[in-house]
């Protein structure tokens, strides 16, 4: 679990980029922070790892302040995804993959061994291993990303907007598969983006925030859209919440209609589960 | 016609019965004057470099860091740079008499003022997420500089590296005008006694080591960057992959 206790951070020249945070992120589940640029989101999210320290109020991760942790060494806990997915140029696949382990001093045989294992998960061909970044596309790139901020099996992921620099299409695909694995490996996740279709397909729990640092409302997707708190949330979500309203209650019956035809044992069933969302 | 050297008279025209080049003289000199020549030239032109690659490196490296420090770095290496090698040289005479090191000396600064900006650019063309994204795995500072900062800044070093060292090829010769310019020296003889092989010999040498550093240069480059070049065949080689991901072909062009 991760807590925020009256966080304040405010830079030199007055800016106020989050203002008396409280919040606490659950463990094991997707926390989505969602906002306009320059509502503190990634601020926050900084603040975990200690890219950026807190001017006021503590951040705790599993009720250890994290100021008391030596950078570095809080840092390689915590797995970080960013947009331009920050692959260094200068190494393989297989090496970007395991920084970690290789920061962490583990043999160089067993961390490349787990880098290519990470390769097969994330859905990378294992022959991309030893190519350089400047050779992948943008959404291979991104799972590089993602496989090597879970290099070395960190209970917390951090991941600043990591699927929005490639096109609808392979975000989409990446978004799911994403939730596939987070089915598998069950991190504390802190997901940060602009995007309030991703918040709501991705998060488990959202948190919106709003310009000046302060955060406007914290709940459940489905609690968000059926329940604004303030006119700047129903603004942020837009005219059409009550389609992704219907479109994020019709995933989620489809998921359970699948879920109970499977449980049925049922292989027909598991077919019907596609028509039955297409009917609607 | 004009009051040039007759030396250099006959290599533009060649009239006074004087061929451009004698064999015999190159082979009765290869083995001393020439050969020793060559390896002063040598001497004189990489010991700069090294030199001034030792103290450029840690000098860009703290401009980098400390960004106010290389304005007047900066300020000092271009003035050294605008003063002429010749009165460099002459001055330095006074200190360190007619040796290697009143050569040495004026290079050297000539190539930190080359490879100093090349440190600061190289270090600044670190794109800034992957900075970033290396703090963030948990690289301490001097880890990171060594071992993400330093190789990334690597091709700009090494073109910095390229032109210092041509250029300090170059501006060896000038030495010859104190007596100590390795090949440059052909020049002066050439000059004093009329007599146009050693100058060819001079030049066609001084040109072919310059080329040939510069080669092998660009070969250790290659060698240290093999990123460099995965990126440009990147193209080639992504229409070879079985892309998962592969992006409208319109996209294509744009990312590439």
């Amino acid at each position: 679990m991760i807590t925020f206790d009256g966080v304040t951070k405010r830079y030199p020249d007055g800016t106020v980029a989050v203002d008396g945070l409280d919040l606490e992120i659950q463990a094991g589940r997707i926390t989505v922070l969602v906002g306009p640029s320059g509502c503190g989101k990634t601020t926050t999210l900084r603040m975990i790892n200690r890219m950026v320290d807190a001017t006021d109020g503590t951040v705790a991760v599993d009720g250890k302040d994290v100021r008391d942790v030596d950078p570095p060494a809080l840092r390689r806990g915590i797995g970080y995804v960013i947009q331009q997915a920050g692959l260094f140029p200068h190494r393989t696949i297989v090496d970007n993959i395991a920084t970690v382990p290789y920061l962490l001093g583990w043999d160089k045989k067993k961390a490349r061994a787990e880098a290519h294992a990470l390769m097969a998960r994330v859905g990378l061909d294992p022959g991309l291993a030893k190519r350089f970044p400047a050779q992948l596309s943008g959404g291979q790139q991104q799972r590089v990303g993602v496989a090597r901020a879970l290099a070395a099996d960190p209970p917390i992921m951090l991941m600043d907007e990591p699927f929005s620099a490639v096109d609808p299409i392979v975000r989409a695909g990446l978004q799911d598969e994403f939730l596939r694995l987070q089915d598998e490996v069950e991190k504390t996740i802190v997901f940060v983006t602009h995007d309030i279709d991703e918040a709501v397909k991705l998060g488990h729990r959202i948190a919106v925030f709003q310009v000046g640092g302060r955060l406007a409302q914290y709940t459940t997707p489905d609690e968000l859209l059926s329940a604004p708190a303030d006119d700047f949330v129903s603004d942020f979500l837009g005219g059409d919440r009550g389609i992704r309203r219907l479109r994020f209650s019709q995933e989620l019956d489809a998921e359970q209609a699948a879920e109970t035809s499977r449980s049925r044992g049922d292989a027909l069933g598991q077919d019907a589960a596609g028509p039955a969302v297409a009917d609607r | 016609m004009t009051p040039v050297s007759p030396a250099l008279a006959a290599l533009a025209i060649g009239d006074d019965g004087e061929p451009l080049i004698r064999w015999d003289w190159i082979r009765r000199n290869l083995s001393d004057d020439i050969l020793s020549a060559l390896k002063e030239h040598l001497i004189l032109s990489f010991t700069p470099i090294l030199l001034g690659l030792v103290i450029a490196l840690p000098l860009g490296i703290a401009c980098a860091r400390w960004r106010r420090l290389y304005g007047p770095v900066l300020a000092v290496t271009s003035v050294l740079y605008a003063l002429p090698s010749i009165a460099l040289f002459v001055v330095l005479v006074a200190f360190s008499g007619l040796t290697y090191t009143t050569v040495v000396v004026p290079l050297t600064l000539y190539t930190l003022s080359v490879l100093v900006p090349s440190v600061v650019d190289g270090l600044g063309s670190v794109p800034a997420h992957v900075r970033q994204s290396a703090v963030a795995m948990g690289f301490g500072e001097l880890r990171r500089l060594v071992q993400v900062d330093l190789p990334i800044a690597l091709p700009v070093v090494m073109a910095g590296l390229r032109v210092a060292t041509v250029s300090n090829i170059s501006l060896v010769s000038v030495g010859a005008l104190i007596g100590i310019g390795g090949l440059g020296e052909l020049f002066t003889d050439g000059l004093r006694r009329d007599f146009p092989t050693p100058l060819v010999v001079g030049i066609v040498l001084i040109i072919t080591l310059a080329l040939l550093s510069d080669l092998i240069l660009l070969l250790i480059q290659r060698l240290l960057t093999p990123w460099e070049r995965a990126r440009a065949t990147r193209r080639k080689n992504r229409g070879q992959s079985r892309d998962r991901d592969r992006v409208p072909a319109a996209r294509e062009g744009e990312t590439a």
